[in-house]
C-alpha cells in the first residue's frame, strides 16, 4: 500500500484538482486522474520531502476563516493607505519577530498567509535562531503585529503541523 | 462586450458589480505603484490585486457562467488557489533581491528596522554578512 500510494494525500488533491479541472466525473476521467495522482506520488518520492502530518482539521478550518477575514480587512486598510493619506505618513518598516514555529510545511504556510495579506510581506527566516523577519506597510503598533502574528497564526500553525 | 442574452438582469448586474469590484481594487494596487515611495512600500500595493481584486472576478465568472450553463462551475477556485500558492515566490524573491542590493551598496540606513528590544540590530535576512 505505501509503494503504492507513498503521498495518500497528495494523490488525493491531484485527483481532485483533474476532476474539478475538466469538471466531470465521468470514468474515464476518474481513471485518468487516478493516473496522473498515482504517478504524482511516485514522483514525490524521489524528491523525498520531508514527513509531516496533519492534524486537527478544525483548526484548519478556523485558520482559513480567520485568514479570510484578515485578507479583507487588510485589503480595505492598504487601499486606505494608498488613497487616503498623505504620503508621508507612512510608517513602514522591517520587523523581527522570534518564532517557535519549525515545521517547512507550516512556515510555507505562513508564508503563503503573510504574503496573500496586503500589507505584511516575507523578508525571511532564520532557522538557527527561529527569527522571522518581515516588512510591513503599516508599522504603527510592532505588538499588534507581532500579537497577530504569533497569537492568531502561529498558534493555529502548531496545533496543526506540530 | 460580448452579448449574453441569456443572462437574466440579476445575474448581469451581479457579475458587473464583482467585475467592477475586482477591476478596482486591482487598479488600487496599481496606483500604489506610482504613488508608495519605497521599493519595499510598492511591493505590498499589488497584492490588493491578487487577493481580493482576483476573488472578486472570479466570484463573478462563476455567477455568469454558473447561470449560463444552468449548473454550479466552480472550476475558479482552482485559480484562487493557484495564484495564493504561488505569488509569494516571487514576492519573496524580489524583496530579498532589493535587501540583497541595500545590503552591498551600503543603503541600510534607507529602512528602518524594528525588533523585539534584545533583538536589535540584530538582521536575520537573507544574506548573513552584513558587513561585507
Amino acid at each position: 500500500m505505501k509503494a503504492l500510494l507513498p503521498f495518500p494525500l497528495l494523490s488525493a488533491t491531484l485527483l481532485a484538482v483533474w476532476l474539478v479541472l475538466n469538471q466531470t466525473v465521468s470514468p474515464g476521467h476518474i481513471l485518468l486522474g487516478s493516473a496522473l495522482a498515482l504517478l504524482g506520488g511516485w514522483t514525490m518520492t524521489a524528491l523525498e520531502p520531508a514527513r509531516s502530518r496533519i492534524r486537527r482539521p478544525r483548526a484548519i478550518g478556523r485558520l482559513f476563516v480567520l485568514v479570510l477575514a484578515d485578507v479583507v480587512r487588510s485589503n480595505i486598510a492598504v487601499a486606505r493607505i494608498i488613497f487616503g493619506v498623505p504620503r508621508r505618513s507612512i510608517t513602514s518598516g522591517f520587523l523581527d519577530i522570534p518564532l517557535e514555529l519549525r515545521n517547512p510545511y507550516g512556515l510555507a504556510v505562513l508564508a503563503c498567509i503573510i504574503t496573500a495579506t496586503p500589507g505584511t510581506l516575507w523578508v525571511g527566516f532564520d532557522p538557527a535562531r527561529g527569527i522571522l523577519t518581515l516588512h510591513i506597510l503599516d508599522l504603527i503598533d510592532e505588538t499588534t503585529w507581532i500579537d497577530t502574528i504569533k497569537g492568531r497564526y502561529e498558534r493555529l500553525l502548531l496545533e496543526i503541523f506540530e | 462586450m460580448i452579448a449574453s442574452p441569456d443572462l437574466p438582469a440579476w445575474a448581469a448586474l451581479l457579475t458587473a458589480l464583482f467585475v467592477l469590484l475586482g477591476a478596482g481594487l486591482t487598479l488600487t494596487g496599481s496606483l500604489g505603484l506610482l504613488r508608495l515611495r519605497q521599493f519595499y512600500e510598492r511591493v505590498h500595493a499589488p497584492t490588493l490585486g491578487t487577493t481580493l481584486g482576483t476573488v472578486f472576478v472570479l466570484i463573478a465568472s462563476i455567477i455568469c457562467f454558473s447561470v449560463l450553463q444552468t449548473r454550479p462551475v466552480v472550476h475558479e477556485i482552482l485559480i484562487a488557489v493557484f495564484i495564493t500558492v504561488t505569488t509569494p515566490v516571487s514576492l519573496i524573491l524580489l524583496v530579498r533581491a532589493a535587501l540583497f542590493r541595500d545590503r552591498v551598496e551600503g543603503n541600510a540606513r534607507n529602512f528602518e528596522w524594528r525588533a523585539p528590544s534584545s533583538e536589535r540590530n540584530v538582521t536575520s535576512a537573507p544574506t548573513e554578512d552584513r558587513s561585507s
